[in-house]
């Protein structure tokens, strides 16, 4: 409090010397009702007493309290004060306060002073801070005659003196004390007056101080006083005295924290008055504990919380306007829109879903909604359908489902385009040698719209940003990402670290469970897909490339019971496509454009060991070169167990009202993954983590062995150096054989010259 | 959760994808009421859910008085008859620890593990196959309590510790601040301190006796293991355990809504074991490191063996980025990262 004690205090003295007039008429005014206050006020000690000892204040105690303590407070109260008893009991009814027919005298005396007097009050009026706590130590105890002197003198007065300093002191509490209910500040008051009387000795010594420094300024402390606007310059008892001087030992300030205990009790008792917490004595310690942490809290907050709060503003801003996306357009085109609209109605499958226990809040899943017709209004979109949420470390991802109408995929040819130039690029740059090593043949990815790239996904952190459309997945990246275990960070941009490496970033990585995850368990009541009439005719050319991958809805699917779909697993068809362990779900050959590499294919497809889809049964062909998935709409009963788990766990929404339940389907392999149906409807959702089940921990792939770097033969193999015997005999031997040779004939001699010609160049 | 705010908790608590169905939401309001009664429980809370292959277990906790002190757990199957489960020893612990996979969603299943046992008759020795009986009962008890002992969390000055012992329900508590809300400093382990024991001096010299009493996340092993996240425009903080995933911790800040639930197949991450080879993954990427570049083939490859024996024998995960560039396998970072 004391911090900005100081400077307000400087206001309050302008204030002042501004009110002085004002004042002094106010003062007039009072001076004739003086005694009316200063009678209730020398009434009071036995009032309030008594009412201290009932513990409750009355009315009748407030003028004298709050006038010296708070003057607008005061202020506020003149109107009780104007309302006691206005035949004045004189001065002399109050025997005992020698000082107080001084100090009302002193208070008529004063008021022609006034003009004169404040400069000197004022010096006095900057110090209260500094003055009056120190002011019981400098209690000068050489001065017992003085003090008996100035008490039968000027006692009062100087009780004033206390007063005016008091006054300027708790000034600046008075924005703040105004909201305070009046009768705190008497209870206040009245426990001031309880506990002061010990104080009378030490309080003395308050006066002498203001003796010693300016021993005749009687009116002007008279004077402060009025001009604060105590109306009343009864002589206040030594109760009274007592109490102001209890307070200002309540208002020294701690050397340490600076705080003081005045106005500490005031803000907790403000606090437990606003609050009105049960069972207050219990918790008094924590509030008051809470009070000083808030206390030093706030220096810290200011600058920490500066940034948090646009982030939120900032969410809030981007989801306004998903909601205010439908007032955007024309009522014609909104007629025509809502006829043909891909937007699926997910706050109907959430309904269903929360039968089974499942999915977000219906908040969130509004929200989402928003913000799939926001996807579907800006792209051209076919069909959309909510795919599911996945988690990640710092950021989820939800993700939507959309098949783009025909012809409309430019972003894709963008993107290939960019593709190309990135790889240009690459070559322009790449002066340096290449290694002569060849890579195993890439298999290509399989075109949009068919395979593992029937659906494009888009995903987003969270409603109302931007929706971000995932790369069609590669082959590769679905090999890999069946080798890896990894957490989403919720970065599309973020790196891969893994062993092996993975072929692109998390959105890649994204892509490729996603596909995965809908291959294990995108699943449909039996009947609800069949395989269109048009495709039978190509049957023969597709069953050739691994099955058909194109169903239509049956039109004649006339629903299965919801028991039955329970009971039996074989009631429910995958209807995603059977991702190959070659990475592509329609059986891309190798081998047919690259005879020589034949050797080297077989060779990666036999360390592509890492289990596969284990839900899905494989037969393993004879001939490693066809991969075979089972066909499209297989029954999930014929999925694999995974260690004796079955893979599905089939459930009633409900025991308790069966009629009406649907089925719900786990997936225990991909969890997280559900479906529903209620025998006619149907719908799949993921929620969680993006991992696979698998009943051990996950082992990485170990590196592969060391390759030789050289073929060791006796071509390359370093040979022993000959002995001397060895040098010797070989010596004696090429001799013999020199020797030889020039006896046989002499033309081989000239060849031989010539050879040597011929080494020497 | 408590089960007093459940419905509040279990929107707050929605973001994982999981929650209860209608039903089940009723059925809970009122079987936890009577829960509450009959056992005379302080507080109830509702713990989670655990899927089973054909049922799922639904696990509530009464608290007495003292809220760290011994917590009584429950199970019910259909979230209306609840059955006391008895307390968790470490026995019982460390026998469950050896049976792997999903949990059934029936109590009097047994699971079968066979293990080998050094019998002694007499001078000579010889080992057994031993057929271990372990209900399923047991396993969830001791389930429930290392998920508790390893992810079970509470803000910061949620609860306070009187100068007796006994810990109380923070009344006063307003929340967290938004700054506070996304540090681990500011969550608790609700569960008897270790670490506490374990710091300095200087460490504990800021720490507030009543309030921080217990460990706090900021050093659990392995680091990352937690996932915050501000969800609803910072509204909403949700902590997520890597370590368990399933376990979903909500605090709306400056409120004083907060709980925890699990909902999943207790499938976590072996990391003891993770940890334990940690230091010899580190020893050993070294080793392969300076065998690649002095060309040593057999040190290579007998180094490999070893470590492809460390994972077999222990049947641990390592993550990958051995052979990233910088040489040390970052085991968790690269992990989690």
């Amino acid at each position: 409090m004391e911090v900005f004690a100081s400077p307000r205090s400087e206001e309050s003295q302008e204030e002042d010397e501004q009110e002085k007039q004002t004042d002094r008429a106010w003062e007039n005014r009072q001076s004739g009702e003086a005694a009316s206050p200063s009678a209730s006020q020398e009434l009071e000690p036995e009032v309030a007493d008594s009412l201290k000892e009932g513990g409750q204040p009355g009315e009748v105690a407030l003028p004298s309290s709050s006038q010296d303590l708070e003057p607008k407070i005061a202020d506020s109260l003149e109107e009780e004060k104007n309302l006691a008893p206005e035949p004045q009991p004189s001065d002399g009814t109050l025997p005992q306060s020698p000082g107080s027919g001084g100090r009302v005298s002193g208070a008529h005396l004063g008021e022609p002073d006034a003009a004169i007097s404040p400069p000197v009050t004022e010096p006095r009026s900057e110090g209260p801070p500094r003055l009056r706590p120190s002011a019981p130590d400098f209690a000068p105890p050489t001065r017992p005659e003085q003090d008996i002197h100035e008490t039968s003198e000027a006692g009062e007065p100087r009780a004033s003196h206390s007063e005016v300093s008091y006054e300027r002191q708790s000034t600046p509490h008075l924005p703040g004390s105004e909201e305070f209910p009046s009768y705190f500040f008497q209870q206040l008051q009245d426990l001031n007056q309880n506990t002061s009387p010990r104080k009378e000795p030490v309080d003395w010594g308050i006066f002498h101080q203001d003796e010693s420094k300016s021993s005749s300024d009687l009116n002007q402390s008279e004077l402060g006083l009025n001009q604060k606007g105590a109306p009343e310059p009864a002589a206040p008892s030594k109760l009274e005295i007592a109490a102001q001087n209890a307070k200002a030992y309540l208002l020294k300030r701690s050397s340490k924290s600076g705080l003081n205990l005045y106005d500490h009790l005031s803000k907790i008792l403000t606090r437990i008055l606003d609050e009105r917490p049960e069972n207050v004595v219990d918790i008094i310690e924590n509030i008051s504990q809470d009070v000083k942490m808030a206390h030093f809290n706030k220096k810290l907050d200011t600058l920490q919380d500066e940034h948090e709060v646009p982030l939120a503003y900032e969410i809030a801003e981007k989801q306004k306007t998903l909601f205010l996306q439908g007032n955007l357009e024309g009522d014609q085109e909104q007629e025509d829109e809502i006829a043909e609209s891909p937007l699926p109605n997910i706050m109907e499958s959430a309904f269903y879903f929360e039968q089974a226990g499942v999915g977000l809040s219906t908040d969130e899943t509004y929200r989402i909604f928003l913000a799939l017709k926001q996807l579907t209004d800006t792209q051209p979109v076919h069909t959309c359908r909510f795919w599911g949420k996945i988690l990640g470390r710092e950021m989820n991802y939800i993700v939507a489902e959309v098949e783009f109408r025909e012809g409309e995929d430019e972003e894709e040819i963008e993107e290939e385009d960019m593709s190309e130039e990135s790889e240009a690029d690459e070559d322009e740059k790449d002066e340096l040698p290449k290694s002569s090593y060849k890579g195993t043949q890439m298999i290509p990815k399989e075109e949009n719209r068919t395979g593992a790239n029937k659906y494009v996904y888009f995903v987003c952190n969270e409603p109302g940003r931007p929706w971000v459309r995932l790369p069609s997945v590669t082959p590769a990246q679905i090999v890999i990402a069946r080798k890896i275990k990894k957490f989403f960070t919720g970065r599309l941009d973020a790196p891969i670290t893994s062993y092996p490496p993975f072929p692109g970033n998390e959105s890649n990585y994204l892509r490729a469970q996603i596909a995965r995850i809908s291959a294990g368990t995108h699943i449909s009541p039996l009947g609800f897909y069949h395989f269109g009439e048009g495709e039978e005719e190509e049957d023969e050319d597709e069953e050739a490339e691994g099955g058909r991958d194109n169903y239509e809805k049956n039109p004649d699917f006339e629903g299965i019971r919801v028991t039955d779909l329970v009971e039996s697993l074989s009631n429910w068809v995958h209807h995603v496509q059977y991702i190959l362990r070659q990475g592509r779900c329609n059986w891309f050959n190798p081998i047919q454009k690259n005879e020589d590499e034949e050797a080297e294919k077989e060779e990666e497809e036999e360390e592509e060991e890492e289990e596969d889809e284990v839900e899905e049964k494989r037969e393993e062909p004879a001939n490693i070169e066809k991969e075979v998935g089972p066909p499209l709409l297989t029954p999930i009963s014929e999925d694999l167990d995974i260690q004796n788990i079955p893979p599905w766990t089939a459930q009633l929404s409900s025991n308790l009202i069966p009629q009406y339940a649907i089925a719900v389907l786990r997936s225990n392999l991909w969890l997280g993954a559900y479906a529903f149906s209620d025998g006619k409807k149907f719908e799949n959702i993921y929620m969680g983590w993006g991992h696979k089940y698998s009943p051990d921990n996950y082992v990485p792939s170990l590196p592969p062995l060391v390759q030789k770097e050289y073929p060791s033969g006796t071509e390359i193999m370093e040979m022993d150096d000959p002995t001397v015997n060895e040098e010797q005999a070989f010596q004696v031997a090429q001799e013999k054989a020199l020797f030889e040779s020039e006896n046989i004939e002499e033309t081989e001699e000239e060849e031989e010259d010539d050879e040597d010609e011929d080494e020497d160049d | 959760m408590d089960s007093e705010s459940l419905l509040l908790s279990l929107e707050l608590a929605s973001g994982s994808g999981q929650g209860l169905s209608p039903d089940r939401r009723a059925s809970l309001l009122t079987s936890l009421l009577l829960v509450k009664r009959d056992y005379r429980y302080d507080r109830v809370l509702f713990w989670g859910r655990i899927l089973g292959l054909v049922a799922d277990y639904y696990i509530a906790q009464g608290l007495g008085p003292d809220q760290l002190g011994e917590r009584k757990s429950l199970y019910s199957l259909n979230c209306m008859e609840w059955s006391l489960l008895p307390p968790a020893t470490e026995e019982m612990v460390t026998q469950t620890s050896v049976v792997k996979g999903r949990f059934m969603g029936d109590p009097s299943h047994e699971y079968e593990h066979v293990e080998m046992q050094r019998m002694t008759e007499g001078d000579r020795t010889y080992e057994d196959e031993v057929v271990i009986q372990i209900k399923e009962e047991s396993r969830l008890v001791s389930v429930i309590d290392q998920i508790d002992k390893a992810v079970a969390i509470i803000p910061r000055g949620a609860f306070f510790k009187t100068p007796f012992g006994p810990v109380h329900v923070n009344r006063t508590f307003e929340g967290l601040t938004l700054a506070d809300a996304k540090k681990l400093t500011s969550y608790f382990h609700f569960t008897e301190p270790i670490e506490l024991k374990n710091k300095s001096l200087l460490e504990k010299a800021d720490l507030d006796p009543s309030l921080d009493f217990l460990d706090n996340l900021e050093h659990d092993i392995p680091k990352g293991s937690w996932s915050v996240q501000m969800e609803r425009g910072n509204a909403l903080v949700v902590l997520r355990s890597l370590l368990w995933p399933g376990l979903t911790f909500f605090h709306a800040p400056r409120t004083k809504n907060h709980g925890y639930i699990y909902v999943g197949t207790v499938l976590s991450l072996d990391v003891d074991s993770v940890l334990s080879l940690k230091f010899l993954w580190m020893i050993l990427g070294h080793c392969i490191a300076a065998s690649i570049t002095f060309k040593c083939a057999i040190m290579y490859q007998s180094l490999c063996t070893m470590s492809s024996c460390f994972c077999f024998f222990h049947s641990v995960s390592i993550p990958g980025g051995l052979y990233s560039s910088h040489g040390i396998p970052p085991v968790f970072k690269s992990f989690l990262a």
